[in-house]
């Protein structure tokens, strides 16, 4: 019964999908719009390699309909995300990977792939309008997405799939019974966050990753909005600055506000603490409102507001991260692949995502349509990620040696964490770094 | 005129050589047991050999998975000792080992004096203290960190009812290492225990009744008895599990990643990050050659002290 069900409701979409598109056609500038052939490849088997979470799960949910719309099979395979980098990296390093179509994490992939030419350019599909539907133009994903996509030569070698802006958790109820007002800025934030840090009943301020590597994704917040660039016009990595030590002294005194073991604690731990009712304030990516929403795994159901990263002295960004998902240049199967990249990224699948609370599409006609809007569940959560998209800036230097980077200069943050000076820890690390960096550019 | 020289010297040669090979000398062997050691050989060879020089040779290049190897010479190696990181992961990776073979000898040991004796239900409690064992590593780590938890762990929750304040355990860097020894010798102290109980039965029960005639105490019968005679067990035990610390990945891996910052990298957890996070195969192969030099050091070391126990079993008090 349920099957029937699918596979009516998979009929509808395709079919107000291609109604869509025509609509599409007929309105696009192109007068010269020829018809997409979904069916041109059909038959084909194409092999993907997706990152195990929403984003990949929801492709694999429902490649039926792709096939459907296109008579080409999808196998694709799901990888937790650390392993998948690097089976991706190792098949692609081999010259005969296993799969067409790869999904791949911006933040630390970008610059590595780029170098390495592993992806296919998909400007020329992208002009083709025999292979690409009329709405997906390259000027409907966000500048960041775009940054992201394109390489020097403003070439596309992937489509920007899902972003990832950091926003403010906080839970009302805490702060209503201290009456502290939602902070604005991170001044505001720190002193709320003293105020409302309460161990003895187990209520922190706080929480957020301190975790090495991971808690780069949260400090980067501190180290934007206090006026911190990660790379001078040389290219020499800028994270031991005056910017980079007053961001550092504030996450430092944040973060006193934070559970006991915080130095510990990646995104899972810190979300424990806020479903669980114990923390007041978290900072992290927009993904968590699921969970949190969730009265089988949160005591905070309906308690949680959600908000914009407060502003720093030098003013308000988001950090923003997000993934594609690209063609390997190895591929013999490049045109039939790309019509699966354009389907997962199309505004079906976009508002599934959004609607799910999994992931945000880059395509702005997706987040600007009232009737996607509407679908979604918690509409503070929806604000608070479209007012993140005003503010978003690049999360993490677009470098090879993303990795080094984020150990590096990560320890140096937990140590901070158990009292040691941020000026010294960050000149450390980035000694450490410089050289790395050097011969990566080099090489 | 040379050419025909030298041809004839060579038919000369040739005719000349048989004849020892006729009476059964040397030469005969030659052709004869290539075929047999070949195989082992070729094994050894490939799963062996090949696989250490290429490891050697790739140490000797800059080599970052994505473009092409270039020849550096020692760079690899002179880089080494400059890095922060690796020379802390050796510190920790000694601190690591020698608790977590030291502490498993001794509970080990104590549990075996413990279920020697005879006592009710004795089979079902060494049943249960074995289990340990044969759980799985990364499932008993995930199980230890929800036990680790500063504020929702059990452990936490134990010491306050003895009035113990709360411990960080491994969320800090001060009490990470011994908090993993901790679940190592929880998991390993059993296999000990099996190995000294076997050294315990086959003692004969004539020392033991003699020196309850002289009026021994349990801890003199125990520790001029039961231990000197235990002892090449002991180091049997001592070995497996040194080799078993050195290596261990998957119980850090699985519970800190190394952290928090790097205060439970041991070697393993650097060069898996070097290889595999960052891909610098050659700076990784290097890590890997000193990371094996010290392992022979150790065993070495090991080695010779219990030569030395051999020794003294044989030379009496000495």
């Amino acid at each position: 019964m349920k099957t029937i069900k699918n596979s009516l409701i998979s009929r509808r979409h395709v079919l107000a999908g291609s109604a869509a598109a025509g609509l599409f056609g007929l309105t696009a500038p192109r007068a010269y719009a020829a018809e997409v052939n979904w069916k041109k490849y059909a038959g084909t088997t194409l092999e993907a390699n997706l990152v195990k979470g929403p984003r990949g799960e929801l492709l694999q949910k429902y490649a039926t309909e792709f096939t459907d719309l296109t008579g080409i099979t999808v196998e694709s395979e799901i990888i937790p995300e650390q392993q998948q980098r690097q089976k991706a990296v190792i098949e692609l390093t081999s010259g005969k990977p296993s799969f067409d179509i790869i999904h791949l994490s911006y933040h630390v992939q970008k610059r590595q792939f780029d170098r390495a030419g592993w992806l296919a350019d998909l400007t020329g599909f992208m002009n083709d309008p025999a292979m690409t539907a009329p709405d997906l133009r390259v000027d409907d994903f966000s500048a960041g997405g775009l940054k992201f996509a394109q390489n020097d030569k403003g070439e596309m070698h992937s489509l920007p799939l899902s972003v990832d802006y950091f926003i403010l958790y906080w839970n009302k109820e805490i702060f209503a019974k201290k009456g502290v007002a939602l902070p604005k800025t991170f001044d505001e934030m720190v002193v709320a966050a003293e105020k409302l840090n309460d161990p003895a009943a187990g209520i922190y301020g706080f929480t957020g990753r301190g975790l090495r590597n991971a808690n780069m994704a949260l400090w980067t917040n501190f180290f934007l909005n206090y006026g911190g660039e990660f790379l001078d016009d040389k290219g020499n990595i800028l994270t031991d600055g005056p910017e980079a030590v007053e961001a550092t002294k504030m996450y430092q005194r944040l973060m006193k506000s934070a559970p006991p073991g915080v130095v510990g604690f990646n995104w899972m731990e810190s979300m424990a603490s806020l479903t669980q009712g114990r923390a007041a304030m978290w900072i992290d990516a927009d993904g968590w409102a699921p969970p949190i929403e969730d009265p089988t795994a949160s005591r905070v159901v309906g308690k949680i507001g959600y908000a914009l990263v407060p502003a720093g002295p030098k003013g308000q960004y988001s950090s923003t991260y997000g993934d594609g998902i690209g063609i390997a240049q190895a591929s013999t199967k490049k045109e039939a692949a790309y019509l699966y990249c354009q389907w997962a990224v199309s505004k079906t699948m976009g508002a599934r995502l959004l609607q799910a609370g999994g992931g945000v599409p880059f395509r702005n006609s997706i987040l600007n349509d009232e009737a996607v809007r509407k679908g979604v569940k918690t509409q503070e959560w929806l604000d608070s990620v479209i007012g993140s998209a005003k503010i978003s800036k690049l999360g993490l230097p677009v470098i090879v040696p993303v990795a080094e980077f984020r150990d590096i200069v990560g320890a140096a943050l937990t140590a901070t964490l158990s009292g040691a000076d941020p000026a010294t820890e960050l000149k450390k690390a980035n000694d450490q770094f410089r050289p790395i960096l050097e011969r990566s550019e080099k090489a | 005129m040379s050419e025909a020289t030298a041809t004839a010297q060579g038919q000369v040669q040739s005719k000349t050589r048989p004849e020892p090979d006729a009476q059964g000398t040397v030469g005969w062997e030659r052709p004869s047991y290539w075929p047999f050691i070949a195989p082992a050989l070729t094994v050894v060879l490939a799963v062996i050999i090949f696989p250490w020089a290429y490891t050697i040779w790739m140490s000797l290049h800059e080599w970052k998975v994505g473009s092409p190897p270039t020849f550096v010479g020692l760079a690899n190696y002179i880089r080494l000792p400059s890095d922060a990181r690796f020379v802390e992961s050796i510190g920790h990776t000694l601190v690591y080992t020698a608790l977590s073979v030291v502490l498993p000898l001794m509970f080990g040991t104590l549990a075996a004096v413990i279920f020697h004796n005879k006592f009710p239900m004795r089979g079902l409690l060494r049943g249960l203290f074995i289990l340990p064992m044969m759980a799985t590593p990364v499932a008993i780590a995930l199980v230890w960190t929800m036990m680790f938890h500063p504020q929702l762990g059990i452990l936490n929750y134990l010491l306050s009812l003895v009035g113990i304040p709360a411990q960080l355990w491994v969320f800090h860097p001060d009490t990470v290492i011994p908090s993993l020894v901790l679940v190592e010798t929880w998991q390993w102290s059993p296999l000990v225990m099996l190995i000294v109980l076997g050294g315990l039965a086959a003692i004969p029960s004539e020392p033991y009744e003699s020196a309850q005639i002289d009026g021994a105490t349990r801890w003199q019968t125990f520790r001029y008895i039961s231990l000197p005679l235990i002892m090449p067990f002991l180091f049997i035990a001592g070995m497996i599990r040194m080799i078993d610390a050195v290596k261990s990945f998957d119980i850090i891996f699985a519970i800190t990643q190394g952290g928090p910052g790097s205060a439970s990298e041991t070697i393993n957890l650097y060069l898996y990050s070097v290889a595999f996070v960052y891909y610098d195969v050659g700076y990784a192969s290097a890590i890997v050659v000193v990371f094996f030099a010290l392992i022979v050091a150790l065993a070495g070391a090991l080695l010779r002290l219990r030569q030395t126990t051999h020794w003294n079993d044989t030379g009496g008090s000495t």
